[in-house]
């Protein structure tokens, strides 16, 4: 009887998992979740509900849906969840509430990040992409006129967000960019192209960064920043391209052949692109880390269970040596990230930018979440190696975060040059 | 008319993710370090009072919750989720645990009275002892009407028509206020408190009480013997034939032969 009304109350988040029809003959996922003890990171009352709501929110509407998502490289109801998303108040987490914004820290954004990365790494990442990467830019860098045209709608959730800096030929080396920008009267013309660019295929409105001037001594100083919105003449997206990750959130390059943007279009300072681009980067790494804790997160909660399900030699997994060496350093590794990124998170929130923190904290997060997901693998043995199982999902998605927002050797490269310049 | 103040019950219970273990001295179960969460039907109550204001039918929702410090952030989830206010009857631990549904009914009528509340609406039960006698009690103590296991509540002048579920259909009950009403699953589906909302929660008035402010005495009625799980089920035998069930059972003592 106590069972069956436990069944029966379970709520809204299991109403969805009982009601999902069965497609598959394996058992998934049960609701079995790690505990996370907020109170040991120091979060507030409010941080506490924030996670919790958040985290009801996307194993009730996101994480049913993962597995399909990952399978076709597509996600059907995107623009239902954003909708979703925007009533919530997550897309707009850091954006004033003139706007429509949550008037939240980055600390609570990086929450966020964590959990919806728990339940789809790939759909949180196309969410970072826009609350992050294009919602916080303008919001840090927009005149009012920009601010009153696109937030609102990119907070509701009726628009979609990207940003875009790489090109085929400039990844790590970002500010040897080509695509140019030529000044023609009160519009810039554009020419080139962006590669890898989250969001791409979707998105409405775009923060790009282009080249007004080539003929400065340092190629960052001829950076500028535009706001390109989806129908300007002369742009497009390319196709969607075929991840090896982090499928769903689409990514596509992004062609622009003499593409009209009206000069108030700039953000920012002309040939100022640089510093916006940089200082929105170092924000971009730390909330982009909640991405690697939230699949480290997911790694333990299907891992640990697993373990304590399966058995051989008429004993669970969970009590081998072996087994408990793994889950010990997943453990451990779990909560080192989490107690770094947390603590530059809110030494950001304190005003205090810290690009060398910044940089550290996602290059170990990455490198770590890449190691657990193998780790994962490994516990789930032969069903960790088929796609019944999330498990591959988040070893490939995990991997993402040591080449995205700039690899672990650049990371390493920017930690070690704040190192060396204590002793110049 | 103007609209109804409604008093919801909130009770903070072990999450239902949660699997429950009994404590070694078999006189609970463990509660240290164990998540816990808004009784699930008292979220549904919460929701279908925060959408009767949304109608317009419902001036004030308050939340109330008896129980230790904790329950603060049960409240608090219920004010994000569209609360106006919320009453904290601060019981200890020991004490707390010891507490049957009289106590909690006795100590919600009173609160009741005291806001001049029109219409109570409670879960139909909590998740932890799954006792569903608080509303029923309140409703005695009151003297006022009752509809228990509502799917569907509908405001009609003076009246509230409750609509439930029953083996055999759908039952109507009619009741004048004020009421009191406990919630089914199927009544409706709560909403995710707002990231705006969960920080405007915390501007919200708490009153924190004790239970001699109103009066009740909660001293244990009950004594609790032990707690045991239940017995694990074993795996059944398939028979052949009637025959060797017949036997089966004269065997057992469980016919007479």
């Amino acid at each position: 009887m106590a069972t069956m009304a436990r069944t029966l109350s379970m709520g809204r988040s299991l109403r969805t998992v009982l009601a999902k029809p069965t497609r598959l003959s394996v058992p998934t996922r049960s609701c079995s979740y790690f505990p996370i003890n907020d109170t040991l990171y120091n979060l507030s009352e409010e941080q506490k509900q924030l996670r919790e709501s958040v985290f009801q929110f996307c194993q009730k509407e996101l994480a049913p849906k993962a597995q399909e998502i990952d399978k076709t490289n597509s996600f059907a109801d995107m623009k239902d969840f954003w909708l979703k998303c925007g009533e919530l108040g997550l897309l707009g987490a850091t954006a004033p509430s003139e706007y429509g914004g949550s008037e939240l820290k980055y600390m609570d954004h990086l929450l966020i990040m964590e959990e919806m990365s728990r339940a789809s790494a790939a759909i949180a990442l196309s969410y970072g992409s826009h609350s992050n990467l294009c919602v916080n830019q303008i919001v840090r860098n927009g005149s009012k006129v920009q601010k009153e045209k696109y937030l609102p709608k990119l907070i509701k959730g009726e628009t979609v967000g990207a940003l875009a800096m790489s090109e085929a030929n400039s990844g790590s080396d970002v500010v040897s960019m080509r695509l140019k920008a030529e000044k023609k009267g009160d519009y810039y013309l554009l020419n080139g192209s962006k590669f890898w660019i989250t969001n791409g295929p979707d998105a409405d409105v775009l923060v790009v960064y282009a080249k007004t001037d080539f003929s400065t001594d340092k190629p960052q100083h001829g950076i500028t920043a535009f706001l390109i919105e989806k129908g300007m003449e002369g742009f497009r997206p390319g196709l969607k391209l075929d991840k090896l990750g982090m499928r769903g959130s689409n990514t596509s390059e992004l062609i622009f052949e003499d593409c009209k943007v009206p000069a108030t279009q700039m953000l920012g300072e002309k040939n100022k692109g640089v510093y916006v681009m940089f200082s929105g980067l170092d924000i971009e790494r730390l909330v982009l880390a909640g991405g690697p804790v939230g699949i480290m997160q997911a790694c333990c909660d299907l891992a640990f269970e697993y373990a304590h399900v399966r058995e051989a030699f008429g004993t669970k997994i969970g009590h081998f040596q072996m087994i408990q060496s793994k889950m010990a350093d997943m453990y451990t590794q779990l909560n080192v990230s989490r107690s770094y990124t947390y603590n530059v998170a809110r030494a950001l929130d304190d005003g205090q930018i810290l690009p060398n923190d910044c940089a550290a904290v996602i290059l170990y997060t990455a490198e770590a979440a890449t190691k657990m997901a193998l780790d994962t693998v490994q516990i789930l043995g032969g069903n960790g190696y088929i796609n019944d199982y999330p498990s591959g999902r988040l070893l490939r998605d995990a991997k993402l975060y040591e080449i995205g927002a700039g690899t672990s050797e650049i990371r390493r490269l920017v930690i070690a040059r704040a190192i060396n310049a204590h002793y110049r | 008319m103007s609209g109804l103040r409604v008093l919801v019950g909130c009770k903070r219970v072990i999450d239902y993710a949660v699997k429950i273990r009994v404590r070694p001295d078999k006189m609970g179960v463990v509660t240290d370090g164990v998540k816990h969460s808004m009784n699930p039907f008292d979220e549904i109550a919460i929701e279908e009072a925060v959408r009767l204001k949304e109608k317009k039918l419902a001036s004030e929702v308050i939340a109330v919750s008896c129980g230790p410090p904790q329950c603060q952030e049960t409240l608090r989830t219920a004010m994000a989720m569209g609360a106006d206010k919320s009453i904290h009857v601060e019981i200890d631990l020991a004490t707390y645990e010891k507490m049957s549904p009289l106590h909690v009914a006795k100590l919600l009528s009173k609160i009741a009275q005291d806001n001049k509340v029109d219409l109570i609406l409670l879960g139909k039960q909590a998740i932890d002892g799954d006792c569903n006698q608080t509303g029923q009690m309140t409703a005695a103590l009151l003297d006022w009407p009752q509809a228990t296991c509502a799917s569907s509540i509908e405001k009609t002048n003076g009246d509230i028509k409750v609509v439930k579920e029953v083996d055999g259909g759908l039952e109507t009950v009619k009741v004048k206020l004020p009421a009191v009403v406990t919630t089914d699953l199927r009544l409706n589906e709560p909403r995710y408190a707002t990231l705006p909302n969960i920080m405007k929660a915390k501007k919200k008035p708490m009153e924190k009480k004790k239970p001699v402010d109103y009066g009740v005495d909660i001293d244990p009625r009950q004594k609790v013997v032990s707690v045991e799980d239940p017995p694990t089920r074993e795996a059944g035998q398939k028979l052949d034939n009637v025959q060797d069930l017949v036997t089966k059972l004269k065997e057992q003592g469980l016919l007479t032969s």
